[in-house]
């Protein structure tokens, strides 16, 4: 143990006896370690906003659906639940929250244009938790009840159709028979999304007002569940399967939109990929300076080895000071990494690039979250690694010939 | 060979273990930029390429508006013959003109809202890569015919097939009510979902018909033969539309396109800074050692005589022959890497759902070019000779006196 000491002592002395190159070193490492926490922090910080964005909203973290209804969306695959027995099986099972709607495409008609839309019919109180619609910030008003008579559409689409609050437009889907089932409805709220796409995409109505329209009694197309963690959804799956018979269908969220899903994957991937080469492109100099500092030092190394030094102490001693120089370093690029990372949190507006961003899937605001895994896992890799790039150089200083190196002129 | 590269050059292999690392470092760096650059750039002419040969083309003649709102009334007048026009005077077959309704397609089963895009059958296959995607079925061929193409998802969701009825319910240009039963002649698949479970196509001649157009049209779109010949091209057709349309490129056209692929490159290159300057350091610090240790030689050719900028100069060559090797080899085996999936082809997992969100094919083949093959081992080398500088600049501070007693 006091060996250890020691070896630390004289570790750390022979690091800034040639102090330029140490700092020289430690600003590579900095450097290093900087860009890659700082990398994954905007990496993470887009991918979650994008799962936030595309996944919590609307889809919900697990689904359940009719068995056909995933590949043909239409009002003839419906859940054959009826809303009571939902409540009976999901109202007290401890769900963060759940919803049933009716989610059907329809074509929306103004006395001017006509588009294409997802049509929710949603009980407004239920689905607060699942909305990327911020109630209280729409135009005009959300809506208030299942009942409610009103529809509630996209800023963007009401401008394509040139309709406004307090206008009517026409809502045309199809009821179970296919026969064309239609309803005129008054534009009540206006919404504003992060992504123009969703503005374009969804309009809303009362739940019940949506069944009676389509004529389907009290029956839904979806049921959406949402846990704590999107990354760990297993629990509430497994709740949800456990709840239901096979009448439908459960699904996880990545198994329904696997374009996110394959995305977050990716993103893993990459990011170790990411540390792996910053590392790599390090280790070149760290190989160096430590070939470097044994290289001067040969004559003292081959004194101690005289002196009766165990060669394992060399070895030893210069894997200490390989590790002390990166600790140091990362330790400084963390700290960097921090420091510019924490002021930026509240969201770097990237809007020129809005349009990009969503083929992305992602909106253009980026907020960088540094996850405490990350930085654990920038650390633990590079100082893996550094401890097996200066295994070499070390290995060769211990095994030098005590008179050879002794008499070695540098 | 003169006798100061020489001595570089003998310098330099002095600690050839230290020099070695150091070329290391810019070959690997080298090396994955130019494979990361030449992917890149490929991605980028693949996602272009096939996102315009979609619908947008290179350009297309439209009313002012239309682009944003795309609404039925903002409509090119004779758009047929307008097309006809820049044909003959452009002497280019690759302009088609088109017209767009939103519409309710129903079949027996099922009824879903989609995009219907008239089109010239004779001239969309010159400008559109839809009509080569007919997996079943045939494409559209007299203009007046009441048929249409449909996506294959599309097909499986309205439960219909080649041979099968639509009836199509809209609004005309006017507002009034327009409706048309019209024959499946052909299903498409393109791979992106969007395309394949929102779009049709119709004969234009009928396509007015249906939707009261009175020959008008929404768009003409026009390909150049290249991307590059695109911007000469728009200020030909500008001079022969007439007044009251307007003419847009592709990225204005496409505007997510371009930011996609700007954003997209800006974190690459935030990434490709952070090597170089990785290198740098590596080099930094090689050549501090370098011009350190020999501080006492120094002196002495100093006391000889030899200037110090001579000696700078020394440094900074030295410095010029390790990046320059470092170029070399990195840019050698970058292309190598390269040219091994230009032939076999790169793929990862989660490819295809990405490429299918850009247009993109499954596996990329990654071009070697001289430009994509230097740029980025080039800016290494420039990284490399500034990191150089510090240390041959402290040499001019160097006394010849003090600098012999060193060491």
């Amino acid at each position: 143990m006091r060996m250890l000491l020691v070896l630390c002592r004289l570790a750390w002395r022979y690091l800034w006896r040639n102090h330029r190159r140490t700092i020289v070193m430690l600003g590579a490492i900095a450097v290093g370690a900087w860009a890659m926490i700082f990398m994954t922090a905007l990496t993470r910080g887009m991918v979650d906003q994008m799962v936030a964005d595309g996944i919590s909203v609307i889809p919900g973290h697990v689904q359940v659906h009719n068995p056909d209804y995933l590949d043909d969306p239409s009002i003839s695959n419906r859940i054959a639940m009826t809303d009571e027995e939902l409540t009976q099986r999901f109202g007290d099972a401890g769900f963060k929250a759940w919803a049933s709607r009716v989610r059907v495409p329809a074509v929306i008609t103004s006395e001017r244009e006509s588009r294409g839309v997802t049509l929710l019919g949603i009980d407004p109180e239920a689905e607060r938790e699942f909305s990327f619609v911020d109630y209280d910030d729409v135009d005009g008003r959300f809506l208030e009840s299942p009942d409610d008579n009103g529809v509630v559409i996209g800023a963007k689409l009401a401008n394509t159709l040139e309709t406004e609050v307090g206008k009517r437009v026409v809502l045309m889907s199809q009821d179970p028979d296919n026969e064309i089932a239609d309803r005129g409805f008054r534009v009540v709220g206006l919404f504003h999304a992060n992504m123009e796409t969703y503005e374009e995409t969804y309009a809303f109505i009362g739940k019940r007002t949506a069944q009676k329209m389509l004529r389907i009694g009290d029956t839904t197309t979806e049921i959406v569940f949402l846990g704590d963690d999107y990354r760990n959804v297993e629990p509430i799956y497994e709740k949800v399967v456990a709840a239901v018979d096979d009448t439908v269908k459960v699904s996880r969220w990545n198994e329904v939109d696997t374009y996110l899903g394959t995305m977050l994957g990716m993103m893993d991937g990459f990011m170790l990929i990411w540390v792996i080469v910053i590392f790599l492109a390090l280790s070149f100099g760290l190989v160096n300076t430590l070939v470097m500092a044994v290289f001067e030092r040969i004559r003292e190394i081959g004194l101690m080895l005289a002196l009766g030094m165990k060669p394992a102490m060399i070895l030893g001693q210069i894997i200490i000071e390989s590790m002390m120089l990166l600790a140091v370093g990362l330790f400084i690029g963390d700290v960097l990494a921090f420091a510019t990372v924490k002021p930026l949190e509240g969201g770097i507006d990237i809007s020129v690039v809005a349009k990009g961003m969503e083929m992305f899937g992602a909106s253009s605001v980026l907020y960088p979250k540094l996850y405490l895994d990350d930085v654990i896992l920038a650390n633990v890799v590079v100082l893996f690694l550094g401890f097996l790039a200066s295994l070499s150089p070390a290995w060769r200083a211990s095994r030098y010939e005590p008179v050879e190196a002794i008499t070695k002129v540098g | 060979m003169n006798i100061v590269l020489r001595l570089a050059w003998r310098n330099l292999w002095r600690h050839a273990r230290r020099t070695w690392l150091t070329i290391g470092a810019m070959v690997f760096s080298n090396t994955l930029l130019v494979f990361m650059i030449s992917i890149q750039f490929s991605m980028y002419g693949l996602m272009i390429d096939n996102t315009l040969q979609v619908f947008s083309g290179h350009m297309q003649v439209q009313a002012p508006g239309y682009k944003d709102d795309q609404k039925m009334r903002q409509v090119v007048p004779d758009v047929q013959p307008l097309a006809a026009r820049l044909r003959d005077e452009l002497d280019s077959e690759t302009i088609a003109a088109r017209g767009w309704a939103f519409g309710l397609a129903s079949s027996a089963d099922r009824s879903y809202g989609v995009g219907i895009y008239g089109v010239e059958p004779e001239f969309e296959a010159n400008v559109s890569n839809i009509p080569g995607l007919i997996e079943d079925g045939r494409y559209l061929e007299q203009n007046d015919a009441m048929e249409i193409v449909i996506g294959t998802m599309l097909a499986r969701n309205l439960r219909i097939g080649v041979g099968g009825e639509l009836t199509i319910l809209g609004s005309g240009v006017d507002g009034s009510f327009a409706a048309a039963v019209v024959n499946v002649v052909g299903i498409f698949e393109s791979g992106v979902k969007e395309i394949d479970r929102n779009i049709a196509e119709m004969p234009l001649a009928a396509f007015q018909e249906v939707f009261y157009m009175n020959g008008a049209g929404h768009q003409v779109v026009i390909m150049a033969p290249t991307l590059s010949e695109a911007p000469g091209l728009k200020t030909k057709v500008e001079a022969i539309v007439p007044a009251g349309l307007v003419v847009h490129d592709w990225d204005a056209l496409q505007p997510g396109l371009k930011q996609a692929i700007q954003a997209d490159m800006s974190s690459a290159f935030f990434m490709y800074g952070i090597l170089v300057i990785l290198v740098a350091f590596s080099v930094l610090n090689t050549q501090l050692m370098s011009v350190l240790e020999r501080t006492h030689e120094f002196g002495v050719v100093m006391a000889l005589g030899m200037k110090p900028g001579r000696l700078g100069r020394l440094v900074m060559l030295e410095t010029a022959l390790m990046g320059l090797l470092g170029f070399m080899l990195g840019a050698i085996a970058g292309a190598l890497f390269t040219y091994w999936f230009s032939v076999n082809g790169l793929s990862y997992p989660g490819m295809e759902e990405m490429a299918a969100n850009f247009n993109l094919p499954g596996r990329v083949y990654p071009e070697v070019t001289l430009l994509k093959t230097a740029f980025g081992p080039f800016v290494v080398f420039l990284f490399t000779l500034l990191a150089a500088v510090y240390p041959a600049w402290r040499l001019r501070r160097l006394h010849p006196v003090e600098a012999m007693r060193a060491n």
